[in-house]
């Protein structure tokens, strides 16, 4: 028991938890404006991918940073394009964007560093918890991202385009634009979860975010749309992920290991299901 | 006042783009994809024109790569149905991989527990079942989930996914794989599929059931009343139960329907091709099975035109893989969805206006 309260523990877990509460983050302002999230995965992959690249040619983990968040941006707009310009299917394109980016990361590492599953080294940030600012920015999210969503004129536009955007559109205001907002800040919250999955370990590798932005998302989902209780369900998939690292070699298989959040995510999801908060009215209709 | 089956027919009804749209969208789509490929290919430093060109031939002058194409669209046309079906129903079953691994596992197993003297008369349905059974109970799984429990099928699906994935990759190494392989124990004779015989490719008479299956769910989905209310559904949840449609139960059904179609796809890998249990057999054909459901408009026959087209391009890429990296053809799948699922709606638009 001490091991899983000593200090180490706790910088893991907060560690781990970093990427999943970017992601919930994005994906909770991102859906709050109305517009289904299916593509954080791919926000992730693209975010670690461009973090590592930019890192790696620039030798800054702080420009690799920025890449990470321009880079869960740029995929925030091309969503925005498909689903809101062209008005195709929300949740289709975030499975094509997922599919999309699982083929795109790998394609760019094989057509810059002419590798087929890992980039070359990027700076990394080990096990740093003090000396990370994703860590510190991850902290700073969990507080500012909430309170902007209920307290500023900003997150009333978002929530209003969400839950009437009929009423945002009597007062004049075009829904579309506080959605393009949300999402594209959504978009750099996801992105900077991208950046430190690869920035921890210093390198992008084939698929690195591994489901993480689907566990993020079904968070978002069982916290009822709200942002502060998706973080913490997301230190929750965390404190278990850390737990099963500390147990390896244990009594569990090192094949089922890895399946712990997603077992705890779907029980979570059967037992409390669709009992919570309704989604914001709008969502997915446009 | 209207007969009953009269207003059921009304609510299944598809606004329906009509034929000419239909071909309009998919043109608009291809040229785009077609278009951001050959700018992706330029980044290779390449030339869009030779790809292309060397793509076609290449596949086209081989009775292997042609027979490639076909063992790649069996799968697709299994896994693409999966995705369909649920679609009609207005649910988005993402758990074809989960679907199509439970497949290959009990497909597998069922068929290595025969007695080798058992006659392909018997051994093939048996197999078939174990494999539509297995995929089935995965898909009634995420449908009791829904219906019951209101926990949305995409979080649960990519949850199963996952976890049976893992699960399988346990249950091989821990019982199935012999002597150090990620493989496991052959198939009873019987149970094999024929290969068609084109240049030596794994393609087999598993094709002959995928088309089988996509007449069968046109037949159902078009010419029943079962069918209609699983349509009617997808239209509109409300309207349907209030004509008495049991909509909860027909959801279970439909997905119970796509989870068993996911899983045929086992009968190419395992019985067609493999003939035993292999580590990561399927592997992303569940996921792609989407790709073949949206290009294909989710009808039965547009979802066999797109698993042609989903296994020329995954089979073109690797012919080419010479001159450009494989990687590419993966990332246009992407493309192709992405694009097809833009213009639906604008043309949907468009003739609107």
């Amino acid at each position: 028991m001490t091991t899983l309260l000593s200090l180490a523990f706790l910088t893991q877990v907060l560690r781990i938890a970093v990427p999943y509460a970017f992601a919930a983050l994005g994906g909770a302002v991102t859906e709050r404006s109305g517009i289904i999230d299916l593509a954080l995965e791919a926000k992730l992959l693209f975010g670690a991918f461009a973090a590592a690249a930019v890192g790696h040619a620039t030798d800054s983990a702080t420009a690799g940073i920025a890449a990470g968040l321009a880079a869960g941006m740029a995929v925030a707009a091309l969503q925005m394009l498909c689903s809101v310009v062209l008005q195709a299917n929300q949740v289709i394109v975030g499975v094509a964007l997922n599919l999309f980016a699982l083929g795109g990361t790998r394609f760019l590492l094989q057509l810059i560093f002419h590798e087929g599953a890992n980039s070359p080294p990027a700076p990394s940030y080990g096990d740093a918890v003090l000396g990370n600012p994703l860590v510190w920015g991850a902290v700073l999210a969990a507080v500012l991202v909430p309170l902007a969503v209920v307290r500023t004129r900003w997150g009333l536009r978002l929530r209003a385009a969400g839950d009437r955007p009929d009423a945002l559109l009597a007062v004049g205001v075009d829904p579309a634009r506080p959605r393009l907002h949300a999402a594209l800040v959504g978009g750099a919250l996801s992105g900077a979860g991208g950046a430190q999955l690869s920035l921890v370990v210093g390198g992008f590798s084939a698929d690195m975010s591994s489901g993480r932005g689907y566990i993020a998302l079904a968070m978002v989902i069982l916290s009822g749309w709200r942002p502060a209780f998706a973080v913490i369900g997301c230190l929750g998939v965390a404190v278990a992920e850390a737990i099963r690292i500390q147990l390896a070699g244990g009594f569990i298989p090192h094949e089922l290991a890895p399946l712990l959040p997603f077992v705890l995510t779907l029980t979570v999801l059967v037992v409390y299901g669709g009992k919570g908060r309704p989604p914001p009215a709008s969502l997915g209709k446009l | 006042m209207k007969r009953h089956f009269e207003v059921l027919f009304e609510l299944a009804r598809r606004p329906s783009l009509g034929a000419t749209r239909e071909l309009q969208a998919a043109t608009i789509a291809l040229l785009v994809s077609l278009a951001l490929g050959s700018l992706l290919v330029f980044a290779t430093g390449r030339s869009p024109a030779t790809v292309w060109w060397a793509m076609v031939t290449r596949v086209a002058d081989s009775p292997y790569a042609i027979g490639q194409v076909l063992y790649k669209a069996t799968a697709l046309v299994f896994t693409g149905l999966a995705v369909s079906v649920a679609l009609d129903a207005g649910l988005f079953n993402i758990g074809g991989e989960a679907q199509l691994t439970a497949g290959v596992l009990a497909c597998s197993t069922v068929g290595a527990a025969l007695p080798a003297s058992t006659p392909a008369a018997l051994a093939i349905p048996v197999c078939v079942l174990a494999a539509a059974a297995a995929g089935g109970a995965i898909g009634a799984l995420i449908g009791i989930l829904r219906v019951t429990r209101s926990a949305h099928e995409v979080i649960t699906s990519i949850m199963l996914n996952a976890i049976v994935a893992g699960l399988t990759l346990w249950i091989g190494n821990t019982l199935l794989f012999r002597d150090g392989t990620t493989r496991g124990l052959a198939i009873a004779p019987g149970a094999e599929l024929p290969l068609l015989g084109l240049g030596g490719s794994p393609a087999n008479a598993a094709l002959i059931i995928a088309l089988a299956s996509a007449l069968a769910v046109w037949w159902l989905r078009g010419r029943t009343t079962w069918g209609q209310a699983w349509l009617a559904i997808g239209r509109n949840a409300e309207a349907a139960r209030s004509v008495g449609i049991s909509v909860g139960r027909v959801q279970i059904l439909v997905m119970t329907g796509a989870g068993a179609l996911g899983g045929l796809g086992a009968t190419s890998f395992v019985l067609g091709h493999k003939h035993a249990f292999e580590q990561g057999l399927g592997s992303g054909v569940g996921f792609l099975g989407i790709s073949a459901a949206l290009l294909g408009r989710a009808h039965p026959f547009g979802i066999v035109l797109a698993s042609l087209v989903l296994g020329f391009l995954s089979t073109g890429g690797l012919a080419v893989s010479d001159i450009i990296p494989k990687e590419l053809t993966e990332m246009l799948q992407g493309i192709v969805v992405l694009a097809v699922a833009s213009s639906v709606p604008w043309v949907q638009r468009r003739s609107a206006a």
